[in-house]
């Protein structure tokens, strides 16, 4: 942490060792931060942790029940897909996965995001104006049916997934980032910086920048989740990742043609992505309550 | 009032016209619009022919000026695939998604509002958490994976509902059920933080004190402030479930213009998509335009602005 920040916190009378305490008392984070924590373990020791090679298929052994059904068997905890993959290999490196393309995506849509509302709150007027104006905009294209028919036009594939989310996801975070900027930029150090003859680059980047993070925080973990949630289905849709990688949404759709067979296919991978999504609200609820605390989302 | 309607109109417009453009950089960059008319076996020199009959070799902007006057006029052109308008192809689609958009936000209110009123006056207690809890939770739901449950319940279990495709009323409850439980969760959040506020002014203290009855001042004075911006919302969600109808169309089969929008995307018929997406994007910036014209009528402090 650095002295700009450690000074700046101090000014709006919370002290970092507060916040780890406060959020530590707040349910929803400790519930949230838990589960986001045991879906990082598992993504990141996927290799390790499955018991079976997520791509190996298999015809003698295709759609195998879960083990608490009647005929399930330990082998394969989760039972296998129409291919005969081990369900829960498969569930496990899909994590991996999911969480690349939220924090990427989220991470792309803060980056263009926030540029925009930091300018737009710093310098007002026109630069407000325009930068409002492309907002709306976003506000009113259709994100879902554009993201459909660049991704048709353009081949899918994670990266491609990220990039068109990450270009999609952006407005929440200029439209809070703009009002946030907007209140500290009138306050005293910042007048006091810009009296003593700082520029304006130096002005956001080490008097506004640190004291919007919190801001940042809140809407990154919200829109991570919303990542997951639009890339889940444009995998759904089969314009999202492509098979055979194990993307939750994709698995839902392979497993929709068998829905009176074996509902357990739509039923976990469904049950995985709910947990995930609803572990970064949780924890943007937590930030939102702890940093930013009085404010709406 | 009307200083601030007017700038509204005016972005509203702008949003219009930057979008309009954009749609139609995306056809005009994503595929030969000549090709698409000739076809994949036109030789050069028919290709030539059609680019020059049809002003295809132009400057993009006077191409932009020519296509917008048309679209002003209600020609957005052919569709790629069945050589039909484009217009009256999708209006044809628009009631489907419009009665679907409107059944989801009907679902979405009647959920939030008994449970936003009884999780404001609980504030804190079990009911509250419930609420708050059940909401968390429908929110993390991909709206497809609870369209599939739903299929799964009363499609497969109970067989008491159409699983697929349009045929009569019922084929809208799975899918409004499915949208509305999406919705709901953000009409909710906003519902109990009005009501709590709206709980703590003086005016309501003021009718507490003179005894008017609980039931009187919950419904007829907070209520009708703390549903303000809800109704607002409400309008803009409106705009935002007729584009984000695509994947429940999809999954129940339902021939809206969600639908029409997926089929055409898959066949790269790309006219129809730049419609559907103005269309929507239009209705869109409407329903803005009328939610803070409600907000100008219902809170006198917002008409004086």
């Amino acid at each position: 942490m650095t002295e700009t920040q450690v000074t700046a916190t101090d000014s709006i009378g919370v002290r970092p060792v507060g916040l780890w305490r406060r959020a530590l008392r707040h349910p929803g984070f400790v519930v949230g931060g838990v589960l986001l924590l045991f879906f990082v373990l598992v993504a990141l020791g996927a290799d390790l942790l499955a018991p079976h090679d997520p791509y190996a298929q298999s015809l003698v052994r295709r759609l195998r029940p879960p083990v608490w059904s009647a005929n399930g068997s330990w082998t394969f905890i989760l039972g296998t897909d129409p291919f005969g993959r081990d369900y829960l290999s498969r569930l496990m490196h899909g994590a991996r996965i999911a969480l690349a393309v939220a924090f990427a995506s989220a991470l792309l849509a803060g980056a263009i995001g926030a540029t925009l509302g930091v300018l737009a709150g710093y310098f007002r007027g026109r630069v407000d104006q325009v930068i409002s104006l492309l907002i709306s905009t976003r506000l009113a294209l259709p994100a879902l049916l554009v993201a459909l028919a660049v991704l048709q036009v353009a081949g899918s594939g994670l990266w491609i997934v990220v990039l068109v989310l990450g270009s999609t996801l952006w407005d929440r975070f200029a439209v809070v980032m703009r009002t946030a900027v907007m209140q500290v930029s009138s306050l005293d150090y910042v007048m006091a910086a810009r009296a003593a003859g700082a520029s304006h680059g130096r002005i956001m980047t080490r008097e506004v920048a640190p004291n919007v993070l919190g801001h940042f925080l809140v809407v990154f973990s919200y829109e991570a989740g919303q990542a997951v949630l639009a890339a889940a289905a444009l995998s759904f849709l089969g314009l999202g990742i492509q098979a055979p990688q194990p993307s939750w949404g994709l698995m839902m759709a392979e497993g929709r043609s068998w829905l009176l067979v074996n509902p357990w296919l739509i039923a976990n991978a469904g049950v995985a992505l709910m947990l995930l999504v609803l572990a970064m609200n949780l924890v943007g609820d937590g930030l939102r309550d702890v940093l930013t605390p009085g404010e709406r989302f | 009032m009307l200083a601030l309607l007017g700038r509204k109109l005016v972005e509203a417009i702008l949003v219009g016209l930057i979008i309009s453009f954009v749609t139609f950089l995306l056809v005009t960059w994503t595929g030969d619009l000549a090709i698409a008319l000739g076809g994949l076996g036109a030789s050069r020199e028919e290709l030539q022919q059609l680019r020059t009959t049809h002003g295809l070799d132009r400057p993009i902007l006077v191409q932009y000026l020519d296509w917008a006057a048309k679209a002003l006029s209600g020609d957005l052109g052919r569709s790629f695939f069945s050589k039909e308008d484009v217009l009256p192809l999708i209006l044809s689609r628009l009631p489907v998604t419009a009665t679907l958009a409107v059944c989801s936000i009907g679902v979405g209110i009647a959920l939030a509002l008994p449970l936003g009123i009884l999780a404001a006056i609980r504030q804190g207690r079990w009911i509250d958490h419930t609420a708050q809890s059940v909401a968390a939770v429908s929110q993390a739901m991909p709206s497809f994976w609870s369209g599939l449950l739903l299929i799964l319940l009363f499609g497969v279990n109970l067989q008491v509902l159409p699983i697929s495709g349009y045929e009569n009323w019922a084929s809208f409850v799975m899918p409004s059920l499915a949208l509305g439980w999406f919705v709901f969760p953000i009409l909710l959040r906003l519902l109990r933080a009005g009501m709590v506020e709206t709980l703590n002014t003086d005016y309501i203290r003021t009718a507490r004190a003179k005894g008017l009855s609980p039931r009187r001042i919950i419904l007829k004075h907070a209520l009708r402030n703390a549903v303000l911006p809800v109704i607002s919302l409400a309008a803009v969600q409106f705009g935002q479930l007729l584009g984000g109808s695509v994947v429940i169309e999809a999954v129940f089969a339902l021939p809206g213009v969600g639908q029409l929008a997926w089929n055409s995307i898959q066949r790269a018929d790309f006219p129809v998509v730049q419609a559907i997406v103005l269309l929507v994007a239009v209705i869109f910036v409407t329903m803005n335009l009328l939610a803070d014209l409600i907000n100008g009528a219902l809170d006198p402090r917002i008409r004086r602005a």
